[in-house]
């Protein structure tokens, strides 16, 4: 008998798909964090810079720049998948539904928050990645300055002095923490990467994760727009 | 029949003709209910008044009466098998309800259950995944001395908790996304955790994971209201050996499929 199920048709198929990608944008939401983590030396961006600029020429992080890409292209295709089969699995709904009594909100609402995520990325890299691959108006450092070029923690200070773009990264961060909260303990379940002694410390992990992160990106506009980092 | 302490109770309940029709929320007055009564019970005395009055009764699934049949659906209040953990609609007694309370009870709902009347489902998906999978290959004649193969105590008694699975279709139910992989979880682990689930092992779980996605049931996205809707207290941890036993399956078996 043929039991033929594709890595992109099979459901469990797909939550592997979904929980590899998952784990991969962690992954650079970590390092993501720590570059940019780097203003907090309060050196006039001259740290941050640097850090800017090994990422934007090292090879193997503009290699890896595609390969992240891909993986967000694939993880919202099957996100999108995911959604809208499941909501052909129950084409007639309930009258009433008591969610909360057997799971959390941020469970059910992945899509939505995931979403809010995108909306939120589209904004950011219109702000930083799309002035530093596609124009020239930015400048790795400031010793490589050319006219009227600024580098690329000027650019974050003028995005940041807006309240109202403040208040949107902030908000997003507060998705993206509950996307995490989530997500970050899920992908290992869907990855069966389970086990008595180490998924508690997973999970552990998991909410630190969605805490922490989250929070320090969120610092990141607030201590620039308050010119507590200039 | 009004004794005391007895509650006078207004129902909501689903009402389908049969899977063709579309059905609509009747309401029904049941009174006199005896806290002690289980839910069905109280069904049953709502039912003999409404045949007394040469109405219809109203359709739903129930065998056993005492947890073990699975067969007895019904999503109570926004919960498969109401407000209580870890009990069967059977099981559940009227005083987890006050007098004068609205309840609306609604069949389980996913394209992989049909409504065949009123709150009774077609659950025959379940059936048809089992067939695809779950099962074991014996010698036939004479029986064996029990207990001849030896098994580890602990992974015996993952299995044994696996098997306390009556299929009876809550988690389906709870979830948002209509999954039935704590169904297919507990049915996989009862068997890949025991020596005589050895020979089927790859194919039983690429089998069943197949004909589980043909039946229509959704995508898991891990929110774990199956698990603690279920009656049995089926636990998360079979859906991660499923998923395990499926890559190990795709990576392991010398076949191409
Ligand atoms: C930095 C960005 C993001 C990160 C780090 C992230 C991370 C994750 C992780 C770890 C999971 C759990 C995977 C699993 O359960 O196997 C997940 C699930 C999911 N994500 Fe994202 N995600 C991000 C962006 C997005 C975006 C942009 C969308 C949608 C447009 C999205 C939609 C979803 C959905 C619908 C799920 C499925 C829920 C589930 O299976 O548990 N995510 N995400
Ligand atoms: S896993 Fe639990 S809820 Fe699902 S069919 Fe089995 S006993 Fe019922
Ligand atoms: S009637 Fe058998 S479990 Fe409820």
């Amino acid at each position: 008998m043929s039991n033929k199920t594709g890595l992109l048709t099979s459901s469990i198929g797909k939550k592997i798909l979904m929980g590899i990608t998952g784990l991969f944008l962690i992954s650079f939401l970590l390092v993501h964090c720590f570059i940019n983590a780097l203003i907090f030396f309060n050196d006039g961006g001259e740290t941050f810079n640097k850090g800017a600029e090994f990422m934007g020429t090292n090879w193997l992080i503009r290699t890896m720049e595609i390969v992240l890409f891909i993986g967000i292209f694939a993880h919202i295709f099957l996100a999108l998948k995911l959604t809208l089969d499941n909501r052909k699995a129950r084409p007639i709904g309930y009258q009433l539904v008591n969610g909360t009594a057997n799971s959390t909100w941020y469970s059910r609402w992945m899509g939505l928050l995931g979403t809010l995520i995108l909306m939120f990325l589209i904004i950011h890299l219109a702000h930083f990645w799309v002035q530093s691959r596609f124009t020239d108006n930015l400048a790795h450092t400031r010793e490589h300055i050319v006219g009227n070029q600024i580098t690329m923690f000027d650019r974050m200070s003028i995005v940041f002095s807006e309240l109202w773009i403040v208040v949107l990264y902030c908000l997003s961060m507060v998705s993206l923490a509950y996307h995490l909260l989530h997500g970050f303990q899920s992908a290992f379940q869907s990855l069966g990467l389970n086990h008595k002694k180490y998924s508690p410390l997973i999970k552990t992990t998991g909410v630190a994760f969605s805490i922490l992160i989250p929070l320090i990106f969120a610092s990141m506009p607030l201590v620039m727009h308050f010119g507590i980092i200039k | 029949m009004s004794g005391h302490g007895n509650m006078n109770l207004t129902l909501k309940v689903w009402k389908q003709k049969n899977k063709d029709t579309k059905g609509k929320f009747e309401t029904y007055q049941a009174k006199g209910i005896s806290p002690d009564m289980s839910f069905l019970e109280m069904f049953d005395v709502v039912n003999e008044q409404l045949i007394s009055g040469n109405q219809e009764p109203i359709a739903f699934d129930h065998d056993c009466r005492e947890g073990i049949c699975g067969a007895c659906s019904m999503y109570i209040n926004g919960r498969p098998h109401g407000p209580k953990g870890g009990v069967t609609t059977c099981q559940l007694h009227m005083r987890s309800f006050k007098d004068g309370d609205t309840i609306v009870v609604e069949p389980w709902r996913s394209a992989a259950f049909p409504v065949i009347k009123d709150l009774a489902v077609d659950r025959s998906s379940f059936d048809r995944i089992i067939s695809a999978g779950g099962f074991v290959s014996v010698n036939t004649g004479n029986s064996k001395d029990a207990n001849n193969i030896l098994i580890n105590k602990d992974d015996a008694d993952e299995a044994f908790n696996a098997a306390a699975c009556i299929g009876c279709g809550a988690c389906v139910a709870a979830c948002k996304n209509s999954s039935a992989m704590l169904f297919v979880s507990a049915k996989v682990s009862q068997l890949a955790l025991l020596p005589q689930g050895q020979i089927e092992r790859y194919d039983r779980v690429l089998n069943m994971v197949k004909q589980m996605d043909e039946e229509g049931f959704g995508n898991c996205t891990n929110t774990g209201a199956c698990e603690a809707e279920c009656p049995k207290s089926i636990s998360l941890e079979n859906i991660a050996r499923l998923n395990r036993e499926y890559s190990a399956a795709k990576l392991m078996q010398d076949k191409v499929n």
